[in-house]
């Protein structure tokens, strides 16, 4: 008897915890954690989680439960594992995502279960037109919004004839039809390259070399862009023809060391932006993990912000949807990248700088923002877009 | 004119890189009558071996010649523990055994050098460039694929033509059975033969290396075209597997550098890009299966007698 009763005790403590302890809000993360771009998701999610840090590991007084799922740079992985969030996990907010190819796949299933999906990095043009959701916001850009903010600095530096080489994919065509939107010069070939396995681009630097244009434009995001910048310096290019990129560049990436120098790119994030919130996450990125943040990081810093006004907006209370995204429409948070604004399709209206790569007296390698590029810069498909709020 | 030409030696390279992991897979099929599909897993344990010495000794040489001896030694572990007993058994068998041998390795490199893959930079004497012609500039390290590829051919054809031990493993491709009943220690020579497979993909793999970065799976893709390669040249036959690797490494860089632009005349460039890439990569299947119709045993048939 004694043992049914302690039994039933027992039993009944596991059956009332879930009642006592406060339901956590649920956050499932996809990023790449394996292959050679895991180093971008290794930079994203020490970035969320410092940003929990940050918050006190609470958002509107709930405890927060994050689930890290790698997509190994798949779409087919990314949708999947994003099903198994929602279905298995129950989440309530989606954020991570690098790729775009990874983003279009997944996308469906997380707006058909009506569930928040805050995207820390990939900003298909897809999903800024027709595919455009009240479930979606980015805490990044418009794929085109950058190398648009390239293509202009381009027209200022008076370069009259480009060479575009990128890879064949979502982004990779994006960030080649954004530069070609806003450069005003001649366009002399462009080459694209099959993603991510082709790392060889000696065919496409031997085309780039015969074309004889001003300058070599590229996009080439992880390792690749490492592997980009060796070739181009190893063929004796880097002494001939300049090299402007978007996404190749990156504090993530120690390798590029001197061949980054001279190598200009645009971003809406530098490490150097004299904003109070951009301090405190630098220098607690620093201190937690002893490197420096790369935009990826500071996007997912602040999809966490994010969602955390979400959460705050409506007191905990998950089911009120509609509030939730009013709240976020307003991007009412601290932006590492100082304030900015919601256009009509969740994609944000901010500004865009010249970024280089510069040696410290110390040898160590960093980026240093030059100059403003574009101001309150919105996408080119927000017309397609047919929500209005 | 230049284009071409430098295009040319892109597919040289590329051609003899893939020499160098199809002549040790081509030796161990050909001759050791074994499909080892884990010829891949060695190129890539070549490539890690040397990203991990050349970082401790500081030195490309040195983590070089350091990697491909502990490859040697690797290979004759491996054939003294897994392969020997795939011997007579049919080629299902060994591509099941060998099979489970590439998801092994893939996870054990997870284990030993975690997920997210090694790079191996050149030393600056390696990663400048040279003009070769005025007006042509190439990369040196790349001149030195082409230079080193062309030497372990060179030795590799003496070895196999002028030396005793060549003699032997010739003898032993044409009847097995036979050498053995000489009283040739034919297991000894098969573990000897397997080394030198093995160290033929690590220095593959650190060869490459460099230009691509080291990853997990890096011997997968790579892996189908050594296969097309030997069976175009003629399984066993180091001189097929040279000039078929050639063909195709010309063929494919060729292809993929003027295909999407004739392409691009009547289509948008993205499309061309993608097209373009497809029939280039296509066309290596489409001689091999011309090579296939017109001869059968490829194009350097090794002679055979079949007991």
């Amino acid at each position: 008897m004694k043992t049914v009763a302690l039994g039933l005790a027992v039993l009944l403590t596991l059956v009332a915890s879930p009642l006592t302890a406060q339901t956590p809000v649920r956050v499932g993360f996809v990023g790449t954690f394996s292959g050679p771009t895991a180093v971008i998701g290794n930079d994203i999610r020490d970035s969320f989680e410092l940003a929990l840090d940050h918050l006190g590991r609470k958002m509107g007084g709930l405890p927060v439960e994050v689930f890290y799922e790698d997509d190994q740079q798949k779409p087919e992985i990314g949708r999947q594992k994003t099903q198994k969030l929602i279905e298995s996990n129950r989440v309530n907010f989606l954020t991570g995502y690098l790729w775009s190819n990874v983003l279009l796949a997944s996308l469906k299933v997380a707006v058909d279960s009506q569930t928040f999906l805050v995207s820390a990095n990939a900003g298909p043009s897809q999903i800024a037109g027709e595919l455009c959701s009240p479930f979606f916001f980015s805490t990044s850009w418009q794929n085109d919004q950058t190398p648009q903010a390239m293509g202009e600095y381009l027209n200022q530096r008076g370069v009259k004839t480009l060479f575009l080489i990128g890879p064949n994919y979502a982004a990779g065509k994006d960030m080649l039809a954004g530069v070609k939107l806003t450069y005003k010069g001649m366009v002399l070939g462009e080459e694209y390259t099959k993603w991510p396995d082709q790392l060889d681009f000696s065919t496409e630097l031997s085309k780039a070399r015969a074309a004889k244009p001003d300058a070599i434009y590229v996009f080439y995001p992880g390792a690749s862009g490492v592997q980009f910048l060796t070739q181009y310096g190893q063929a004796g290019l880097k002494d001939q023809i300049p090299l402007y990129t978007v996404f190749t560049i990156e504090t993530t990436l120690p390798l590029q060391k001197d061949l980054a120098l001279g190598v200009p790119g645009a971003q809406e994030w530098v490490n150097d932006l004299p904003v109070a919130a951009n301090v405190k996450f630098v220098a607690g990125y620093r201190a937690k993990y002893h490197r420096s943040p790369s935009f990826y990081g500071a996007q997912a810093y602040d999809a966490a912000g994010l969602i955390n006004s979400a959460v705050e907006s409506v007191d905990g209370d998950l089911t009120k949807k509609d509030a939730m995204r009013a709240a976020m429409r307003k991007a009412n948070y601290a932006s590492v990248r100082g304030p900015y604004r919601y256009g009509n399709n969740h994609f944000p209206i901010e500004n865009f700088y010249l970024q280089e790569t510069i040696k410290r007296p110390d040898g160590s390698y960093g980026l240093r923002t030059v100059a403003t590029i574009l101001k309150d810069s919105q996408d080119s498909f927000h017309d397609k877009c047919p929500m209005k709020w | 004119m230049l284009l071409l030409l430098e295009q040319c030696l892109n597919g040289l390279q590329y051609g003899l890189l893939l020499f160098l992991l199809s002549a040790g897979l081509t030796l161990v099929f050909g001759i050791m009558d074994l499909v080892n599909l884990a010829h891949g897993s060695l190129y890539m344990l070549g490539a890690y071996f040397a990203a991990t010495f050349c970082a401790l000794t500081g030195s490309f040489v040195t983590g070089a010649v350091l990697a491909l001896l502990a490859m040697v030694l690797l290979g004759i572990a491996l054939e003294i523990v897994a392969l020997r007993r795939l011997y007579g058994r049919d080629h299902l068998a060994q591509v099941l055994g060998t099979f489970g041998l590439i998801l092994f390795f893939n996870e054990l490199v997870r284990l030993v050098w975690g997920p997210a893959g090694l790079s191996l930079p050149l030393p600056g004497w390696l990663s400048t460039h040279v003009e070769i012609v005025p007006g042509l500039s190439y990369p040196t390290y790349r001149l030195t694929i082409i230079g080193v590829s062309l030497l372990v051919a060179a030795v590799l054809y003496g070895l196999i033509m002028r030396t005793r031990l060549g003699m032997l493993i010739r003898a032993g491709a044409t009847n097995r059975d036979m050498v053995m009943a000489l009283g040739v220690d034919v297991k000894r020579l098969y573990t000897l033969l397997f080394g030198l497979g093995a160290a033929l993909a690590a220095l593959a793999g650190l060869m490459q290396a460099p230009i691509l970065t080291v990853q997990i799976g890096m011997g997968e893709n790579i892996l189908i075209l050594a296969f097309v390669v030997i069976v175009i040249g003629g399984i066993g036959s180091i001189r097929g597997a040279l000039l078929a690797a050639i063909l195709i490494g010309v063929l494919d860089t060729l292809g993929r550098a003027f295909l999407p632009d004739i392409l691009r005349l009547i289509l948008s460039p993205t499309a061309a890009a993608a097209v373009g890439r497809a029939l280039s990569s296509m066309l290596i299947y489409v001689v091999m299966a011309a090579v296939l119709i017109l001869r059968p045993e490829g194009l350097f048939p090794v002679a055979r007698r079949c007991a």
